[in-house]
C-alpha cells in the first residue's frame, strides 16, 4: 500500500516533466499548445457549470428534506453487510444511468463525509474506475443502430462490480 | 435520461421536505448549494485547464499518436476478427488512447466512429441485418461517398450487436483512466489532504475492471465462435 500511495506522488510530476521535455526537445511551442490546450479546458467547464449548478441543487435540497438520512436507515442492514456505507448505495445506481448526476452525490459524499474518510476515499476510487453503462451503451449503439446489445449489458455490469469490489478493498486498506 | 432523474429528485425533495417540516433547510440548500456549484467550477477551471493544457503539448508533439499505435498488439489480442488495414482498428484505438489520458471531449467522437465502421465491417462480411447501408453500389467510389452519407435502412429489422462492438463497449465501459482529473479537483475543493492520493488505488482498481472485462469478452468471443463453427457442420 505504500508503494501505490508513493506511485500517486510521483505519477503526475513525471508526466509533466516528460509530455513537456519531449513536447520541448521535438520542437513544440510548448507554452502555446499549453495555453491553447488551457483555453479549450476552460471552456469545457464552462459547459458544465449549468449542470453542475442544476445538480448540486438537486442533491443539496435532497439531503436538507431527510432523504437521503431515510435512505441511509433503510439501506444501512444491507450495506454493512458488505462493507459499503449506506450513503454510496444511491450513487451506485445513479452512476449507471448518468455521470452527471452522480457527480451530485459524489460532491455530497465529500461535504458531509469528508474527502478522506472511508467513504470519500472509496467514492474517489469508485468513480474512477468505470463509466456510465447505461448512457455509454445508449449513445454508442445508437451510432450503429443496432438495438439487440447481446452480452454487451451482463459484461459492463461485470465491470462495474468487478470495479467496485477492488475500491472496496483498495479503500478500506488507505484508511 | 437526465430530465427523469433530475425532476424525480427535485419533486422528492420538496415532497419529503414539506413531511418532514423542513422547508427552511431546503431553501438554503437550494440557494446555497448553487453559490457552491459556482466555487467547485473556479477550482476545477484551474485543474482541468492545467491538465488540457497539458494533453495538448502531447498532442502536438506527436505522443498521442505514438501511442494510439502502441497499443496495437493489445487491439490485435481483442479483435482479432477486424482486418488489419480496416478502419475501425484507428478509431478503436483512438478512442481507448483518448479514455486512458482523460480526454473525454476526444473519446465519444472517436468512440461513435469505431461503431459505425464496426457497423460497416458487419456489412462487409454479409450479414443480412447489416445489408442495406451500401444498396447504391459497391464501387470504391460510390463507398466512400456513403461514408458521410447514411440513409436510414427502413427496412426495420433489429440490428444484433457484433462480437467486436459488444467488446468494444464493454471495454469502454470498464474505463481505463489513468489520472482521474476530476475527482483529483473535487477532492481538492472539499479540502483533502491529498487529494491525488487516489490515483494508484484507481488505477489498480480500472485495472481490475478492465480484465475482468478481457477475460469476459475473450471467454464469450471464443463461446461464440464455437457455437457458430458448429452450426456450419450442421450445415454440411
Amino acid at each position: 500500500m505504500k508503494a501505490l500511495a508513493n506511485l500517486s506522488d510521483i505519477v503526475i510530476p513525471v508526466l509533466i516533466f516528460f509530455v513537456v521535455g519531449y513536447g520541448f526537445v521535438s520542437r513544440v511551442k510548448v507554452y502555446e499548445s499549453f495555453l491553447k490546450g488551457a483555453a479549450d479546458g476552460l471552456k469545457i467547464v464552462a459547459d458544465i457549470m449549468p449542470t453542475l449548478i442544476g445538480l448540486l441543487v438537486a442533491v443539496g435540497m435532497l439531503r436538507a428534506s431527510g432523504f437521503f438520512d431515510l435512505l441511509g436507515n433503510v439501506l444501512a442492514p444491507v450495506t454493512e453487510a458488505v462493507g459499503l456505507p449506506a450513503q454510496l448505495m444511491p450513487l451506485l445506481v445513479v452512476k449507471l444511468f448518468s455521470a452527471s448526476a452522480a457527480t451530485g452525490l459524489v460532491l455530497d459524499i465529500f461535504r458531509t463525509a469528508g474527502p478522506d474518510s472511508y467513504a470519500g476515499l472509496l467514492t474517489s476510487i469508485l468513480m474512477s474506475c468505470t463509466e456510465t453503462v447505461f448512457y455509454t451503451m445508449s449513445v454508442y449503439f445508437l451510432a450503429a443502430k443496432v438495438t439487440k446489445t447481446r452480452y454487451t449489458l451482463p459484461g459492463a455490469l461485470l465491470a462495474t462490480l468487478a470495479g467496485t469490489v477492488a475500491s472496496v478493498i483498495l479503500a478500506a486498506r488507505m484508511v | 435520461m437526465l430530465n427523469a432523474i433530475w425532476a424525480v429528485m427535485i419533486m422528492i425533495a420538496v415532497f419529503y421536505g414539506a413531511f418532514t417540516g423542513r422547508m427552511s433547510d431546503v431553501t438554503n440548500a437550494a440557494l446555497d448549494s448553487a453559490g457552491e456549484a459556482i466555487s467547485l467550477c473556479i477550482t476545477m477551471a484551474g485543474v482541468v485547464g492545467l491538465w488540457m493544457g497539458i494533453m495538448e503539448i502531447a498532442t502536438k508533439a506527436g505522443l498521442v499518436k505514438k501511442l494510439t499505435r502502441g497499443i496495437e498488439p493489445f487491439l490485435r489480442f481483442m479483435f482479432p476478427g477486424i482486418p488489419r488495414d480496416h478502419p475501425a482498428n484507428q478509431y478503436i484505438a483512438a478512442n481507448i488512447i483518448a479514455n486512458i489520458l482523460g480526454l473525454g471531449w476526444a473519446c465519444t467522437p472517436a468512440g461513435l466512429k469505431a461503431m459505425e465502421a464496426l457497423a460497416r465491417l458487419e456489412t462487409e462480411r454479409g450479414n443480412p441485418e447489416y445489408a442495406g447501408e451500401e444498396e447504391t453500389g459497391t464501387g470504391p467510389a460510390q463507398k466512400k461517398a456513403q461514408v458521410n452519407f447514411r440513409p436510414p435502412s427502413g427496412s426495420g429489422k433489429t440490428r444484433s450487436a457484433s462480437n467486436e462492438m459488444c467488446t468494444f463497449l464493454i471495454l469502454n465501459i470498464s474505463s481505463l483512466q489513468l489520472i482521474p482529473v476530476n475527482m483529483i479537483a473535487y477532492r481538492n475543493q472539499y479540502g483533502s489532504s491529498s487529494p491525488t492520493s487516489i490515483i494508484a488505488p484507481a488505477i489498480a482498481a480500472t485495472l481490475f475492471s478492465t480484465l475482468v472485462a478481457v477475460i469476459y469478452c475473450k471467454c464469450k468471443d471464443v463461446s461464440g465462435r464455437r457455437r457458430r463453427a458448429g452450426r456450419k457442420k450442421e450445415a454440411v
